[in-house]
């Protein structure tokens, strides 16, 4: 069992707080990712999840041992790093054995790991090669086995796909997420790629400002955020925001009547994702400013009543700069939030 | 545009390239004419070297080499140079490498103000330390001894062996080392396992290099050995005693170790300076 409670857990660098006492348990064999843009304070979680950085205050436990005050070769992970950290002067076998070989592991046992985490990863033709004679993406898979190797009872993995070329990130992707199911551990991976979390996450931890905004699946993060933030840093485009009052018999948005929250302060905020807006007869009118059209779709930029608001029409309808056209939300993806608090409001 | 216009900045580009050539030329004889002459007298039989004027390939004459080993003390003093050089040697890495790996690894109050005594060290001039050193050394019984003009040449070559050591373990990612931490190693396996090879070539760099500022050493040399000379010292000792080519010979073995070994490390003593280390 290697579940992840973190208690409290706060981090300052000098007079900056990188993590504002950080709460999240990761259950047994989950897939958590920690999502955020580059200074939210994940990679610092990660780095103090796996013993490379002490918490200024605050509890780890895995399983149901307290790691705070233990090096990181006494926690039970792997961790995988952003530039691979392949030594460059092993082989890959002894690059993927290194680990086993620090547990004075026997010969044979070694060889049969190493064998099979290679294979695992596609690289059992590279054994005999040292790091300079891999491309990034060979590296990548090499770091990956290393950690694989140790069989821990958690793998950490620090934006592992961020140095490859995209098409290389896609296949990777897939590959990792079937290899780390199969492997029964707990695995905590960060990212700041959304569409890395959303397609690998069990459940995804979005952070901001060294706090954890929403920890739920992706589609929960997707569907029904928890905060602004979250609407606004995922999804792309994200989603649209306009301004809305109390009227009689519920919500005046853009000159619409629409059914909202009861109890909440005059003026808050609507909000709806871009795909979860139609053409229709009645509904916001809306100046077209900029027209891409993406394939399966058509990407529509245009102005409701000053405000940005962004469309993801058919492909069949291309409108044209300057046109008016009457847009209408799915009226159960609406979401409402508190400009004050940024939370979601029901 | 008027001609002028056109025609002056090539006028002043060709006149550059000229100051550069003739600037690099001028650097460029500088360095290797004391060269040339040292070889050419230092091959060529003790008869040619008082001659006028020199050929530019020398005889291949043993005869000044030969009398030069053969002279009294010779043997001796470049035996004491070699000791002397290597526990300096061993000395400016025991001490300047973990300095210089604590440099690169760790954030502590005062690392700047370190970095900028380590170079300070050397702006004190040593005859200026010599003799309280002497007397101190005389007191101590380290004068004349092997390990005490080591010691003093040690802090000579401490500043260099910090410098390039910091550079060499700022060039080796920190995530190799977290990487070993994690994989079951505790710092000391991890920096034996990891650091030290991928360092080793460059440390070793180092110490040649501290090894040569020994060698070439001669003020303190002169001051704290009376009976245990080294070369450097012998030879200045001798200078007014000793016939030109004996000179010659003992300023070619002077300085051709040293030439090689600088050129052997030269790529490690760029990187000190933040050169692209390549």
């Amino acid at each position: 069992m290697a579940e992840i409670r973190i208690r409290g857990v706060a981090k300052s660098f000098g007079s900056f707080t990188a993590l504002h006492e950080v709460d999240l348990t990761i259950a047994d064999r989950e897939f958590m990712v920690l999502l955020g843009a580059s200074g939210c304070g994940k990679t610092t979680l990660l780095r103090i999840i796996a013993g490379l950085e002490t918490p200024t205050k605050g509890e780890v436990w895995i399983g149901d041992r307290r790691v705070d005050g233990l090096p990181p070769r006494e926690r039970g992970i792997a961790m995988v790093f952003q530039n691979y950290a392949v030594f460059p002067h092993l082989t890959v076998f002894e690059n993927i054995a290194f680990g086993l070989r620090m547990k004075k592991m026997a010969q044979a046992e070694v060889d049969r790991r190493v064998t099979r985490t290679a294979e695992l990863m596609h690289i059992e033709q590279l054994l005999k090669r040292y790091s300079g004679q891999l491309s990034g993406g060979q590296r990548q898979r090499v770091a990956v086995a290393r950690a694989l190797a140790m069989e821990p009872e958690v793998i950490l993995m620090d934006e592992p796909l961020s140095n490859l070329d995209a098409l290389l990130r896609m296949e990777m992707r897939a590959e990792l997420k079937g290899v780390l199911a199969a492997s029964n551990t707990t695995t905590i991976y960060v990212t700041h790629d959304q569409v890395e979390a959303m397609s690998m996450a069990d459940r995804i931890s979005v952070m901001n400002g060294g706090r954890i905004v929403q920890a739920a699946s992706p589609v929960e993060v997707y569907r029904n955020p928890a905060a602004r933030f979250v609407g606004s840093f995922i999804g792309n485009p994200p989603m649209n925001f306009l301004p809305a009052t109390r009227a009689p018999g519920g919500w005046e948005v853009a000159g619409r009547l629409f059914p909202g929250p009861a109890n909440a302060p005059d003026r808050i905020e609507f909000a709806i994702r871009p795909e979860d807006i139609a053409p229709a007869s009645e509904g916001f009118t809306a100046t077209v400013r900029v027209v891409e059209p993406l394939g399966p779709h058509t990407l529509v930029t245009a102005e409701v009543q000053g405000a940005l608001f962004r469309a993801v029409l058919d492909s069949d309808s291309l409108p044209n700069p300057g046109d008016r056209l009457t847009l209408a939300p799915v009226p159960d993806r609406v979401r409402w939030f508190d400009p004050e608090t940024q939370k979601a409001l029901t | 545009m008027s001609a002028a216009d056109t025609v002056a900045p090539d006028a002043v580009r060709q006149s550059g390239r000229w100051v550069f050539a003739t600037g690099v030329a001028l650097l460029v004889l500088w360095v290797l004419v004391p060269i040339w002459l040292l070889m050419v007298n230092a091959l060529s039989s003790p008869a040619e070297v008082t001659a006028f004027p020199k050929s530019l390939i020398p005889s291949f004459d043993t005869g000044s080499m030969a009398f030069f080993f053969g002279f009294g003390g010779v043997l001796d003093a470049l035996w004491n140079s070699v000791q002397v050089a290597a526990v300096t040697m061993i000395l400016a890495i025991g001490l300047g490498a973990p300095a210089g790996y604590a440099l690169s690894r760790f954030d502590f109050p005062g690392k700047e103000a370190f970095r900028f005594l380590v170079i300070m060290t050397r702006a004190f001039p040593l005859p200026l330390l010599a003799l309280p050193l002497a007397v101190m050394f005389i007191r101590t019984g380290l004068d004349d001894t092997i390990l005490g003009l080591a010691l003093v040449h040690a802090t000579l070559a401490l500043p260099f062996a910090v410098l390039i050591t910091f550079s060499l373990f700022s060039g080796i990612p920190v995530e190799l080392e977290e990487a070993a931490w994690s994989l079951g190693c505790n710092r000391v396996q991890a920096f034996r396992k990891v650091v030290l090879p991928l360092a080793a070539p460059g440390i070793a760099a180092s110490a040649v290099f501290a090894f040569v500022i020994s060698w070439n050493e001669v003020f303190a040399a002169a001051v704290l050995t009376i009976q245990n000379k080294t070369l450097t010292a012998f030879l200045l000792q001798s200078l007014d005693v000793s016939p030109l080519h004996l000179k010659f010979a003992g300023g070619a073995v002077l300085v051709i170790p040293a030439l090689l070994f600088i050129f052997a490390v030269r790529k490690y003593l760029f990187a000190m300076w933040g050169i692209a280390n390549r």
